[in-house]
């Protein structure tokens, strides 16, 4: 019989062993799923891993994991916060999408006029959207106790609805010819959040690596991170040191919703370019991933961010170099998230062999 | 607009079918937070539920065996879940995002060779005697029959849930695990029951998708229904009833606004698309939502 | 050294050795991007058929590689670049929303060459291709007029885009054509595929009296809801859906790619590649019409033939005057055809539609 046996203290070593075994594992398993798929399993491995970080071109792939990863490091931060005071916030898709239509229509307002003042209007405006979708949900659970999990979501769904409104009526490209979608922000000098595109470089890459820091500083060091882990732990304890928790909510949705803009404003002034119908790709979602997969530490999401978007890279590499299906990378990045999770049981708690002792 | 184009009758006999497979989704899916778990793989097990009933379907011509494999390949699936949330402790909610991009992928690589077939015909069902009533009979009596499944099932979870000890156990177990477990029931095999019950209701879900409704293969098919599953069991605040009551009101809502388009309705269409969900939200917002089961998302774990 | 000018030197270098595969020296590589997975059943499967057939075409002499479910956005600008460092000669983007990001790569890679589906901007290494399918619409329009008793025929629209307008002109002037009293009731799913949605959007229709649906979405539920009605015909769009075959399905538009595929491979085999803006109907078999099936009296199915015949020959444009605005303001005069940039960009209903194109 196999038991579990909780470690007083999280182990050291195995908080940084665990995500090196799940990777392995992963390889393990799916080396067996391409290899059952008449692949060559080491070939497909070293593609999806490592080919985008040490192949031929990886000087193309490289900057190209920022420009994946910084969206979802960005909102992964955001939605930390709540995780961690058990505030549920699933619908930071939503908020992206908003911060991104309030960016870029400040943004298209101005043009073609140039000027130094454009793009921080446009990330004030990105920002405040994400932040008022946000407090819809939370300002709903506050006042009436309506569940913000149901509101998040059923946001996400208006929000795709505006911007397909948006991309067909009032930001349509005048000159697109007839066609939906915004006129490209990124050939716009004023609003185009690129610094150095061969780099990689945004300002959301910039805004990522910020987010991480002052979350860091906030969660270890300020009382706000005391807080939130102490009414994510014990709500009566909270409240007993002082913690409100109308306020609490309000903050941490406050928070997701503006850096889920800020997201969103600079993928779109920046990778994607223009709001179109199909502007948003999930990221929203696939940052609650992240967050977990980072188990909700800011250095820990910044990692996670990393490897979801490596597995995206060196899964298209794979696609159209060895012929897999997009189906089989999906499967194989089921499987890594799967084994994180499970393999993380091994840092707080003591695997015991043996007969369970009479309780 | 002519808005005597709009036939009621009609209009509330579609609703039942168009609600069935959020309704099979979301009862399964209630069951498991009832026990006090958070599985929002639900579009994961949907799509997988659609390819094995599907496949099953299809390699035996019979519709109702796709449904029990469709029931079967979804538990399945949601084994992984329960292991790794029940027995490795992992964190729920990314462990049921997980399991929708791994249902996704599964899906499609099981499906490759059963595109452009169609699944074999599964007839409605014209209730004797009670299909003849008028006005009520073709609203309610005439359709296939796992519309009837669905909504025997939600009958049974109900009664389940309010009058049977087993209910009882299953409900102390969502509210306090700690409790449950000090009183001598076993936490994780409650658990794993519900999950896979969840897993079953989320594969017929999915199978009527791809049995009825299309009824045929396409990668990534359920196209969201998952998602609407979910919200509606919060919407329902974890009562079976209140549950059916929210699936056809988002449906209601979703058919109506169709309706008003075609019958001309000069309201902006990008407006009419966002009503279910506005008015999903609102009807919450009214009607107040329940407390949520006390352990619901928290790992369990013996502390002997 | 930069990462721009690393960049440069790496493009150019790539661009020589590209040139020189395009001369006959190794396999000519192709390479697809796709917006949907291969099994959507619809829009990339027939694509992706299109890419079968040049491999059988052309067999050891051309390789092809492809990337499906790619977002549009900065996901497709990096697999495209992928695709063009790996040595592509060819690269088919096959989505509206590729637009910009396939101008922004060809800039890249000069010496590579583009096909951009179904948009407007070109370079000198990107050429653009479309298909005609207002023609088949006008034949599904001539048929249905026929064979609707109810003469209301329901049309499930996805986006409001030029595209689908188009579609919804040429099928309503030509039902129009056959019997003045048809009426036509739009719904727009506001979405290309979504099984649930589009089955309830062609029961409302059948509801409210429609006994022939046409459909610019892409699944078969419209299909099969119209099967349980019984009564009500169909039309397949984008693959044949001859499952439906005879009824409800009685005929089918089928995007066909394949002779413009394997005819761009050729040219670029034999060195006469050019960059082109291809719109193709019936008469070149990119717009395949499905068998019509004996369900149709054997008269309409006869005069249906008669008008795609008179497409084909060119001898008959599906839009031709005297052809009037919805708002009564003259559009074409008698025997006047309408020109392609009109049609290219087409926002307004033809006389006698009812209700507002979505803005």
């Amino acid at each position: 019989m196999i038991t579990l046996e909780k470690r007083p203290q999280p182990s050291r070593l195995w908080v940084f062993a665990t995500p090196v075994l799940a990777v392995v594992l992963t390889m393990l398993c799916g080396g067996l799923l391409f290899a059952a798929l008449g692949q060559n399993p080491f070939e497909t491995i070293r593609t999806i891993f490592l080919d985008p970080l040490f192949s031929e071109f990886a000087w193309f792939y490289r900057p190209q994991l920022l420009i994946k990863g910084a969206p979802l490091v960005l909102i992964a931060i955001g939605l930390s916060f709540g995780f961690r005071a058990g505030i549920w916030n699933i619908g930071a898709e939503g908020q992206y999408i908003v911060g991104a239509i309030f960016g870029a229509a400040v943004g298209l307002a101005f043009y073609p006029m140039e000027s130094i003042i454009i793009f921080p209007l446009m990330i004030v405006a990105g920002a405040l959207g994400g932040f008022l979708w946000a407090m819809i949900p939370g300002i709903l659970r506050v006042r009436f106790g309506t569940n913000e999990i149901l509101v998040s979501l059923m946001l996400v769904y208006v929000a795709e609805q505006l911007l397909a409104s948006m991309a067909l009526g009032v930001l349509r490209n005048p000159d697109g010819m007839g066609f939906p979608g915004s006129r490209n922000l990124a050939q716009y000098d004023s609003a185009t959040s690129w610094i150095n595109q061969s780099a990689g470089l945004h300002w959301g890459v910039a805004f990522a690596f910020i987010a991480v820091i002052c979350a860091y500083v906030a969660l270890s060091r300020h009382i706000f991170g005391f807080n939130v882990r102490l009414s994510g732990q014990s709500p009566r304890a909270a409240r007993f040191a002082g913690v409100n928790p109308s306020r609490l909510v309000l903050i941490c949705m406050g928070i997701s919703g503006a850096l889920a803009g800020l997201a969103g404003l600079f993928e779109v002034s920046g990778p994607a370019g223009q709001i179109s119908i199909d502007f948003n790709v999930g990221y929203g979602f696939t940052a609650i991933i992240v967050a977990f997969l980072g188990r909700l530490h800011p250095v820990g999401i910044l990692l996670a961010g990393g490897l979801m978007a490596l597995t995206y890279i060196g899964g298209e590499i794979a696609q159209s170099n060895l012929g897999l299906p997009i189906a089989a990378i999906q499967i194989l990045q089921g499987m890594l998230l799967f084994f994180l999770l499970a393999v993380d049981v091994l840092t707080n708690y003591r695997v015991r062999l043996g007969k369970r002792g009479i309780a | 607009m002519d808005l005597t184009s709009i036939n009621p009758i009609l209009l509330l006999a579609s609703l039942m079918v168009a609600a069935t497979p959020i309704i099979l989704a979301a009862i399964g899916e209630l069951v498991v937070e009832r026990a006090g778990v958070l599985n929002l793989g639900v579009e994961g097990m949907m799509i997988t539920g659609a390819i094995c009933g599907f496949v099953v379907a299809v390699n035996t011509g019979s519709p109702w065996l796709g449904f029990l494999g469709a029931a079967v390949g979804g538990a399945l699936v949601s084994l992984v879940f329960g292991f790794l949330t029940q027995f490795l402790l992992s964190n729920q909610v990314a462990t049921g995002l997980a399991l929708t991009l791994f249902g996704l992928g599964l899906s499609a690589l099981m499906g490759q060779g059963y595109i452009g077939i169609k699944a074999p015909s599964f007839p409605d069902w014209h209730i004797p005697l009670l299909g003849d009533i008028p006005i009520i009979g073709p609203i309610i009596f005439q359709h296939d029959p796992m519309v009837y499944v669905g909504l025997f099932i939600v009958a049974g979870v109900w009664a389940f849930l309010k009058y049977s000890r087993a209910g009882l156990i299953l409900r102390a177990v969502g509210e306090n695990h700690e409790a449950a477990h000090a009183l001598g029931y076993h936490v994780v095999r409650v658990r794993m029951l519900a999950i896979m019950f969840g897993g079953a209701c989320a594969g017929l879900g999915g199978a009527y998708l791809s049995l009825v409704r299309v009824p045929q293969w396409t990668e990534g098919m359920t196209a969201g229904a998952g998602w609407i599953a979910l919200a509606i069991v919060v919407f329902a605040s974890w009562r079976p009833g209140r549950l059916l009551l929210g699936a056809y009101l988002f449906g209601g809502v979703t058919v109506l606004q169709l309706n008003l388009q075609a019958a001309g309705a000069e309201i902006g269409v990008e407006y009419l698309s966002m009503a279910p969900y506005l008015a999903t939200i609102a009807v919450l917002v009214i009607m107040r939502a329940g407390r949520a089961p006390g352990s619901l998302g928290q790992s369990f774990h013996a502390s002997r | 050294m930069t990462l721009k000018t690393i960049l440069a030197g790496a493009t150019l270098a790539l661009g020589l050795a590209t040139g020189a595969a395009a001369d006959g020296h190794e396999p000519v590589t192709v390479g697809f991007v796709y917006v949907g997975p291969v099994g959507d059943g619809g829009w990339t499967y027939e694509h992706d058929q299109g890419r079968l057939a040049v491999e059988a075409e052309f067999g050891d002499k051309v390789e092809t590689v492809f990337v499906e479910s790619v977002p549009e956005g900065p996901d497709a600008e990096r697999v495209m670049t992928q695709m063009a460092l790996q040595g592509a000669d060819l690269i088919f983007t096959t989505s509206f929303g590729y637009m910009d990001q396939t101008i922004a790569v060809a800039e890249k890679f000069p010496n590579v060459r583009f096909e951009h589906a179904t948009g407007y901007k070109r370079a000198d290494n990107v050429s653009t291709y479309s298909a005609r399918f207002y023609e088949g619409r006008a034949v599904q329009g001539h048929i249905a007029g026929q064979i609707t008793e109810s003469n209301v025929i329901g049309y499930i629209a996805s986006f409001p885009i030029p595209e689908v307008i188009r579609g919804i002109n040429a099928a309503y002037i030509h039902a129009k054509e056959v019997n003045p009293d048809v009426e036509f009731k739009i719904v727009w799913a506001y979405t290309w595929f979504d099984p649930a949605k589009e089955a309830e959007a062609a029961t409302v229709l059948i509801e409210q009296g429609a006994d022939v649906i046409l459909q610019h979405t892409d699944s078969t539920a419209p299909q099969a809801a119209a099967q349980a009605a019984g009564n009500v015909a169909t039309f397949g769009q984008a693959s044949d859906m001859a499952e439906f075959a005879p009824f409800p399905r009685v005929s089918s538009i089928i995007d066909n790619w394949a002779p413009y595929y394997v005819a761009r491979t050729q040219a670029v085999i034999d060195g006469t590649w050019e960059s082109t803006d291809t719109w193709d109907g019936i008469a070149p078999g990119m717009v395949g019409i499905g068998e019509i099936t004996d369900a149709v009296p054997a008269e309409v199915k006869a005069s249906a033939e008669a008008l795609i015949e008179r497409l084909r020959s060119g001898e008959y444009h599906a839009f031709t005057g005297p052809l009037n605005k919805q708002d009564g303001s003259a559009w074409l005069a008698a025997g006047e055809t309408a020109d392609d940039g009109t049609l290219a960009g087409m926002n307004f209903y033809v006389e006698g539609l009812s209700g507002d194109i979505p803005q």
